[in-house]
């Protein structure tokens, strides 16, 4: 399990605005390290935020997405009490999903 | 003689037993981590490959064949951006249905970087920061109403995005 993401989302005109900040390496597999060994590719491959149920974006990335990724977009509707989650997975297997209610 | 409506027998004692059933319950995990992860999961293993092209031309091939430009993506970026490692890109599609929106870095070793699919009730705007290893094209391609469009801005680094 990876650390946890910062989640924030806020409705405004009957949109959500949401903003998420996941923590991760996304190393490329290209750098070395001070003893001139390749680290190791570690990034995150797929992502999947949902509004309740639904789907409100998915994404499929590679290792140019910059480390402790950062991704913003909005959906429309979202109501107090409704929940915004957010998940993830690795090249390594590793997964996460984090979740916040809407105020 | 037993009518074959007989239940008496019925379950047999296999069917219930501890092992029968943690031996179905591994049969339904693996059936389950085959489903989809990611809704369109066709549409990720067919991107495998084009995340691993290492050319331009070849990303964009392998997007699709047929990429007009257009003025209704708009690419947010800094003209110049001091830490390659952290570029912060907007890409806005003002097109009608737009259903897929890609950020592509021309100079990285490997251009595309990063693939989204936007549902429909799911603003055709995102932000992201992609690491740029030179300075380059960055190139947004949307997919709307079913046809590819693409717009390109440059952006310059003083610092590059995949040392250490």
């Amino acid at each position: 399990m990876g650390s946890p993401m910062k989640i924030r989302a806020a409705i405004k005109d009957g949109r959500t605005e949401v903003k998420v900040l996941i923590s991760h390496p996304m190393e490329t597999g290209l750098r070395k390290d001070s003893e001139g060994k390749a680290v190791p590719a570690h990034y995150i491959t797929e992502v999947v935020a949902r509004h309740n149920e639904r789907v409100v974006l998915s994404a499929i990335w590679g290792p140019a997405v910059s480390q402790n990724p950062f991704v913003q977009f909005q959906f429309a509707g979202g109501a107090p009490g409704d929940t915004v989650s957010v998940a993830w997975k690795d090249n390594q297997g590793d997964t996460r999903s984090d979740q916040l209610t809407l105020a | 003689m037993k009518s074959d409506f007989d239940l008496s027998a019925w379950p047999p004692p296999s069917l219930f037993s501890r092992r029968h059933f943690l031996r179905l319950g591994a049969r339904l995990a693996g059936a389950l981590a085959l489903l989809p992860w990611v809704p369109g999961a066709a549409w990720a293993a067919a991107l495998e490959a084009v995340f691993k092209e290492r050319t331009v031309a070849d990303v964009l091939k392998g997007l699709g064949d047929d990429i007009q430009s257009s003025d209704q993506i708009t690419i947010v970026t800094p003209e110049i951006a001091e830490n390659g490692a952290v570029v912060p890109v907007t890409v806005k599609s003002a097109l009608p249905s737009t259903t897929e929106i890609y950020l592509v870095v021309e100079k990285n070793p490997n251009p595309l970087a990063a693939a989204f699919i936007i549902p429909d009730q799911t603003e055709p705007s995102i932000s992201a920061r992609v690491k740029v290893a030179q300075s380059s094209n960055l190139i947004a391609v949307v997919k709307a109403d079913g046809k590819l469009y693409s717009a390109t801005r440059e952006t310059k680094v003083t610092l590059g995005g995949c040392g250490g």
